[in-house]
């Protein structure tokens, strides 16, 4: 029988509390702001930044809240700081692009803290109550922000599209997790590790693995359950698709950690091999069709699904430096991502939708550094040193090469190479191409902050990595690692 | 004779299978959410069977949250349903022009 | 004996709505099938010893979550826009007066609460039988915090749903 609660507790869910009140508070601004108001913006940055100073206590806590419901430990401390940077940079380059929309303001920024606070339960859930119950609260905000922008029927038909596919993998996953459960007697993930070791046998626990791995597989957008990817990210309006493509792929990866690393260690040759598979296609499929696309918004949705192939093979490796770069790639890829769709919302005009590729076309003369920060996240996601999209990717490789996956990381580099083909692409577009149509390119203050802060991280991150890493691995040393590593050998 | 636990587990799975298969068969919007709706409470009926063989009430509170859930993306799902509908007065998930399904 | 025919009847109505909602053409017929199918399952939770689950769901799936799809459906099917909306003015003074009352009486409560510690020992066994009682101790205990999640998730669906269909805002 679980015991009880008690009110501590709610002192280490003080960051929950503090953004739910954001939240909150956003909406209640909403009406007492005049119409039209940036200052809405001010005040979701606000709630943002309290979160983040709540956080700060929190450094080395290392406890589960609500008897075993949430951890608060360094893993989600990682992750929850990645969700809310996001979500900052998610406003900065929202407040332009909203106006030109003609969107209401107030609820698109409720429910990105909302689909923030999901991120924070799901990265800190280790029971599988508290991680779906965030994962929906994510889910949820995203369909509605997916079809935010409603006289444009892609935006409408993208939230369909998410909707339809999100709400039949989570039955998928739940299906998962209800055998998980029965065949465990709990739901806390580490009381399920111990539970089922000696049934690695067991069929149904083999499809309830099955179960959830596909379950997951459609959050991340993995190969072959990425089908929803292209069309959500073209479609959805483009801050949200920026959000979704680095908050939510960051937290189920987080969530994939933790259902995976604690609560199923004992299956892990059954998981690894789906992974390794998983991982595999899913890098090359995103990479080839990326190679054909004119849109840039879908050229970067094909990118983001062989990215989440790359992240993969960090979970295949399962030890503390495999996660622990796992998480770095996370980080990097919120910068370089972020920074990319940033630019195409500056190219976003009141007369060009400008996410196509001929759009680009002689960048480098009507807005040099916009074309300049394009290249250097082009170059990073493409791996190129020194941006940080390299040292992430090294180590990544490196981890896979350490738990000895060699053939693994073989492939990734050789996808690496052919992704550089369409990245390149759109860099000469940029560079060697005539002057294309359409009103000066102009950026705002807020964009501008955005696109500095993007820049910078994928620079800094790019030469002076090494602090990054030791906080990365101390973070992934906190997740049940070491008992996997145990379990293997 | 009592049914046992294998015995709800089988209907579940069953339920679960007919709900997927509608999901994959129909190509009305509103059909393919209530095909959903039947995977959920397939799962439901998991939580609960499995619950009462364990002689605990939590897998009655889990059946409760995805109630909670179950509830949060009807809503959603509508709305998102009444606002296609109102950009072209079809629900068929084929008739979608400006994205490939 | 009893119990295994009650089984097998309940399973063949829930298998047999079941492949009737995923086959039938008519999506009103569809839902109704639907609703007879979640009324059998509620039957179900009965016999599983789960009697307040079995009214939660033909409280909120037969009676709530199908009559939006029914309401859904038939506004879809009418072919024909509704009736364009009056905003009545809106009476922005006894909201806000309304809404400091309700936040008044939150803080009343919170400060009372405070004065008792702890909500309950952990560890201690359920101290009430039955199972309404034992569904709503554990909600309100041990599951407390995913609750309270679940009220925002609930918040976030209410303010999406009124975006999203609202004709203008």
């Amino acid at each position: 029988m679980p015991p009880g609660i008690s009110t501590s507790d709610f002192y280490y869910i003080l960051p929950e509390l503090v953004l739910t009140g954001g939240a909150l508070l956003v909406l209640i601004a909403d009406v007492l702001l005049p119409r039209g108001s940036k200052a809405l913006a001010w005040v979701t940055l606000l709630a943002i930044g309290a979160t983040i100073a709540s956080l700060v206590p929190f450094g080395s806590t290392h406890v589960e809240v609500a008897h075993g419901l949430l951890a608060v430990d360094q893993f989600a401390l990682f992750f929850k700081i990645v969700f809310l940077g996001a979500a900052a940079l998610t406003v900065l380059m929202s407040v332009r692009y909203l106006e030109i929309e003609g969107a209401s303001p107030g609820e698109y920024y409720f429910l990105i803290l909302c689909a923030t606070l999901g991120m924070m339960i799901m990265a800190g859930g280790i029971d599988l109550l508290t991680i779906f119950i965030g994962l929906e609260t994510m889910a949820v905000s995203f369909y509605i922000l997916a079809g935010f922008i409603k006289p444009n029927q892609r935006s409408n038909e993208a939230a369909v599209k998410y909707f339809l596919l999100g709400a039949f993998s989570l039955g998928i996953l739940l299906y998962g997790m209800s055998i998980m459960y029965g065949l465990s007697g709990t739901t806390n993930l580490r009381t399920m590790a111990t539970a089922f070791v000696g049934q690695e046998r067991d069929p149904r626990l083999v499809l309830a693995v099955i179960l959830v791995v596909a379950g997951l597989g459609f959050k991340i957008a993995a190969v072959p359950f990425h089908m929803w990817a292209p069309d959500v990210y073209e479609g959805a309006p483009t801050p949200v698709t920026a959000f979704l493509s680095v908050g939510s792929k960051a937290a189920s990866f987080a969530m994939l950690l933790r259902i995976f690393l604690e609560g199923l260690p004992s299956m892990s040759a059954d998981w690894r091999l789906m992974f390794e598979v998983l991982a595999i296609v899913t890098m090359t499929i995103g990479n080839l069709a990326a190679l054909t696309q004119t849109n840039i918004k879908r050229m970067l949705a094909y990118s983001s699904i062989a990215h989440a192939g790359y992240i993969l093979i960090g979970v295949v490796a399962g030890t503390p430096r495999g996660v622990a770069a796992m998480l770095i790639y996370l980080l990097i890829y919120a910068f370089m991502q972020l920074g990319a769709f940033t630019i195409i919302i500056i190219m976003r005009r009141q007369d060009v939708v400008g996410d196509e590729l001929k759009d680009f076309s002689g960048l480098h003369i009507r807005h040099p550094f916009a074309a300049f920060a394009m290249l250097l996240f082009m170059l990073s996601l493409g791996g190129i040193p020194p941006t940080a999209g390299f040292m992430g990717k090294f180590w990544l490789f490196g981890a896979a090469i350490d738990a000895g996956y060699v053939r693994l990381a073989v492939i990734g580099v050789l996808n690496s190479a052919i992704s550089l083909y369409y990245y390149i692409r759109l860099v000469v577009f940029m560079y060697l191409k005539p002057q294309g149509a359409g009103s000066p390119v102009t950026t705002s203050p807020s964009l501008g902050i955005a696109l500095a802060v993007a820049v910078i991280g994928t620079i800094f991150l790019g030469v002076y990595p090494r602090l990054l890493f030791d906080l990365a691995e101390m973070s992934a040393r906190t997740l049940g690692v070491a008992a996997v590593t145990a379990a293997i050998r | 004779m009592m049914p046992t636990l294998n015995d709800y587990l089988v209907l579940s799975a069953i339920l679960f299978a007919i709900g997927t298969a509608g999901v994959f068969v129909r190509r009305n919007l509103i059909t393919i959410l209530l095909s959903i709706e039947i995977m959920l409470n397939a799962v439901n009926l998991t939580f609960v069977a499995f619950g009462r063989a364990l002689g605990a009430v939590d897998g009655q509170i889990l059946v409760f949250f995805v109630m909670t859930v179950a509830a949060a993306e009807a809503a959603v799902g509508l709305a998102i349903v009444i606002d296609l509908f109102r950009h072209r007065e079809s629900l068929n998930p084929d008739s979608f022009a400006s994205l490939k399904w | 004996m009893g119990q295994a025919i009650a089984f097998y009847t309940l399973a063949a109505f829930i298998l047999g709505f079941a492949v009737l909602v995923v086959t039938t053409k008519d999506t009103v017929h569809s839902v109704l099938f639907l609703v007879l199918d979640f009324l059998f399952v509620a039957a179900l939770y009965v016999l599983l010893d789960a009697p307040f689950l079995a009214v939660i769901q033909v409280l909120v799936y037969a009676g709530g979550i199908v009559v939006l799809y029914l309401f859904v459906v038939m506004l879809v099917n009418l072919k024909r826009p509704p009736e364009a909306h009056h905003d009545p003015h809106r009476r922005t003074k006894l909201g806000l007066f309304l809404a400091v009352a309700v936040l008044l009486e939150l803080g009343a409560i919170a400060v009372y609460q405070t004065t008792r510690p702890v909500l309950s020992v952990p560890g201690a066994p359920m101290p009430v039988t039955g199972n309404t009682e034992q569904v709503g101790w554990l909600l309100y205990t041990s599951y407390l915090i995913p609750f309270e999640i679940a009220s925002m998730l609930l918040l976030v669906a209410m303010i999406g749903a009124i975006v999203l269909a609202k004709r203008e805002l």
